[in-house]
């Protein structure tokens, strides 16, 4: 295995749902690559792909009747291809998840200590023995005080930063070589954010495994990505190291989203620039770039063309899906950044305005994606 | 004239003129200078019961632990702290949605702590609430047109054939709805419309106060921005009091004039925006603040200060500062002597005894100061 392979690398993945109501096209073209104990920070909003990327990696979606295409390479073996026995001796394994809400995905019936002894043994032929004494070295390493009694207590005995902990304890019992973590902070208050978010850092130095982390909240990746992807409806929009992301943002997507942030030093006086409409229907999706019937900047021919991922000019490590020109983009953004509203910068720019008048928040824009996982 | 001038004109505010700012950000105050709710010595202890048959009271869970405060005329007044800090079962008793143990809530100048009948019914009239979830908030069963017209119902106004109809519809096109979708149900509108229907029925009977609690939380990023300016909107066009619940920190900075820290039942700093986010005094302020995670990456190489452990469990909570189990700072004292909240000098009111320096915010990092 060459060490300077990807350890993990997706390929034009498609994930589809039929439904009554249409196909969901909930994973609609998305390749990105996982470097060995690196972070890739995931970003977007609610219907965005980004869980079901995930979950396909692991194969938790096949038993949900998805359509999926493309390949996912772990260290040379496409997780697509394999049996449901053979990806059961990875997941788990050599690629753990940890999920948004500790709460239930503990089994509220079990010690947690039982629950970490099974998640060691099916992977490790051990004793049970040797098993509780792993489950206990697990609790102190996630920093679970006192791990010789708490191992023998219920989940609802623990606080909710500490379930998150227990499970981070599960998804470490086999020292994986991945770490997929969706939403883990999101149910939790912020100063134990804090704590989990040091705490998976600590880890990964410590045990040199690769992280994937999936969330809405762009101060988290900041805070521990390398790399950030950023997707919208089904699709990775931009790319790119966590450094030129958010000195250089590219897409009309990402700098929405950056405008929509208040922000913790800023003052009342500064204007949140929303982005109009709300996210599309993930069964009826925009002909063209997706984005383009929320684009401040969209012009005619962006409803036909479909941008694909292309390096910035000048930055090979970051690509964008827009059809706006580089030198376009880039002076747009320093109108954005000078805190011109979107419509101002299109017009000193001198972009027309876009042909279809723009969603008002008023209007629905298609239906609410619902993506029954 | 629009709709909007036409529903600020009834609501008894002049058209077209904006709401004043005095230096220091305080906001011009749209009558006298008495404060629109006082706060007083809030208590609200929840009791824990054990026994089939015969219930008794083994302990309480003490949610809301002697809280006062003011809130201001015309003001945006936030209230963060973590889950179980007491933030919602405060803005509940202000509602008077729940009884307070001991304490007073007056409102306009009166006590609503113990009100009955039609004077507490009126009281209501004046407050009103945005809830944190859209999908809950909102009878599904009811037509949008129906869920927005039940405070009329309810306060009997606008009782002529199709006033009550065409009122919805001013109220509609206020908060940015299309007024045709009278008749929709709420499944048929995204979360954030869902927030408008809330804020629209919250706005129906022109309150004084209006209470929103984790307004945004339940909804995406680019849709929060929506309506965070929407609310900003609504307060200017009706000059509207505000109490803001969140656990966002920079959510919170934006919308607020004045911001509350809470700890388990008790305000442990409280001040304008500016003063608490530059210099925050009390140590919890300090480690809220240096917590939050920023979207800049430069920033990433510092170390948070973290603080250790978990909230004590509201049902024993420590003695005198609650916080001292937690706090960096703790000396002796601090469990044996309860520290008041007091004016620190730097603009903000802390309950501590040895609050932060210069010199310790900047080196636990807190995000906000630099």
């Amino acid at each position: 295995m060459n060490a300077n392979e990807p350890l993990l690398k997706v390929e034009d993945l498609h994930v589809e749902f039929p439904t009554e109501d249409g196909v969901v096209h909930a994973v609609d073209g998305v390749s990105y690559e996982v470097a060995r104990s690196a972070t890739l920070g995931i970003v977007g909003e609610s219907g965005s792909g980004k869980t079901v990327s995930s979950l396909t990696t692991l194969g938790l979606t096949r038993t949900q009747g998805a359509r999926i295409s493309g390949r996912i390479i772990f260290e040379g073996k496409d997780l697509l291809a394999l049996s449901e026995a053979e990806l059961r001796t990875i997941r788990g394994n050599e690629i753990a998840m940890i999920f948004q809400d500790p709460l239930s995905s503990l089994h509220p019936f079990f010690k947690v200590g039982v629950q970490l002894v099974e998640a060691v043994r099916v992977h490790q032929d051990v004793s049970k023995k040797a098993a509780r004494a792993r489950a206990i070295e697990l609790l102190g390493l996630v920093g679970i005080p006192d791990p010789n009694n708490r191992v023998d207590e219920y989940p609802h005995e623990f606080s909710g930063g500490m379930r998150q902990r227990a499970m981070i304890a599960m998804a470490l019992a086999n020292e994986p070589k991945l770490l997929i973590a969706d939403e883990p902070t999101t149910a939790l208050d912020v100063t134990v954010q804090a704590q989990i978010l040091a705490l998976l850092e600590r880890l990964q130095s410590e045990l040199g495994m690769a992280i994937v982390i999936i969330t809405h909240d762009l101060g988290v990746v900041a805070q521990v990505a390398d790399d950030i992807a950023v997707m919208y409806a089904g699709r990775i929009v931009e790319r790119s190291s966590a450094e030129l992301l958010f000195a250089g943002p590219e897409h009309p997507y990402t700098w929405g989203l950056l405008k929509s942030i208040p922000s913790l030093s800023g003052t009342r006086k500064e204007q949140l620039v929303p982005i109009p409409g709300s996210p599309p229907s993930l069964i009826n999706l925009p002909s063209g770039c997706h984005f383009h019937p929320r684009c401040p900047y969209s012009q005619p021919d962006h409803a036909r063309i479909d941008p694909q991922l292309k390096p910035v000019p000048g930055e090979p490590s970051h690509g964008v899906a827009c059809l706006l020109e580089p030198s376009v983009r880039q002076r747009l953004w320093t109108e954005l950044g000078d805190g011109k509203t979107p419509e101002q910068a299109r017009a000193s720019v001198g972009l027309p305005e876009p042909q279809e008048a723009l969603v008002t928040a008023s209007e629905t824009v298609g239906d609410e994606p619902e993506v029954g996982l | 004239m629009s709709a909007n001038d036409a529903f600020a004109q009834r609501a008894g505010q002049p058209v077209g003129v904006e709401r004043e700012e005095l230096p220091g950000g305080t906001p011009a105050s749209s009558g006298s200078d008495e404060p629109l709710v006082e706060v007083r010595n809030l208590v609200k202890h929840f009791p824990i019961s054990r026994g089939v048959l015969i219930r008794r009271k083994v302990g309480a869970v003490q949610a809301v632990d002697g809280v006062s405060f003011d809130v201001k005329r015309g003001e945006t007044l936030g209230i963060v702290g973590e889950t179980g800090c007491g933030k919602s079962t405060t803005a509940r008793l202000i509602m008077r949605l729940l009884e307070p143990t001991s304490g007073e809530v007056r409102f306009d100048g009166q006590d609503i702590t113990k009100l009955k009948g039609s004077r507490l019914k009126a009281v209501r009239r004046d407050v009103q609430m945005i809830f944190q979830d859209p999908y809950s908030s909102l009878n599904p069963r009811k037509t949008v047109g129906a869920t927005i017209a039940q405070p009329f119902v309810i306060h009997g106004l606008n009782e002529g054939k199709g006033e009550r109809k065409r009122a919805v519809q001013e109220l509609m096109e206020t908060v940015g709805l299309n007024p045709e979708h009278y008749n929709r149900y709420p499944h048929e509108f995204s979360g954030g419309q869902r927030q408008r229907i809330g804020v629209a029925r919250a706005l129906a009977l022109k309150p004084k106060l209006l209470i929103a609690d984790e307004p945004v939380s339940a909804l995406d990023v680019s849709i929060q921005a929506q309506v965070l300016n929407l609310l900003l909107e609504m307060q200017r066009e009706f000059g509207l009091t505000l109490v803001f619940i969140a656990h966002d920190l920079s959510v919170v900075r934006h919308m607020c004039d004045r911001v509350a820290v809470m700890y388990l039942g008790r305000v442990v700093e409280i001040g304008p925006g500016g003063p608490l986010y530059d210099f925050p005094r009390h140590p919890y302020t300090g480690a809220l603040l240096s917590a939050v995670p920023v979207p800049d990456p430069r920033l990433r190489g510092e170390e948070p200060h973290l603080l250790s452990g978990d909230v004590p469990s509201p049902a024993n909570p420590p003695s005198a500062c609650r916080f001292h189990t937690r706090c960096p700072k703790a000396q002796e004292r601090c469990s044996i002597d309860d520290p008041p909240l007091e004016d620190k000098g730097t603009g903000t009111s802390a309950a501590c005894h040895f609050p932060l320096t210069r010199e310790e915010v900047a080196q636990i990092g807190v995000r906000s100061a630099r």
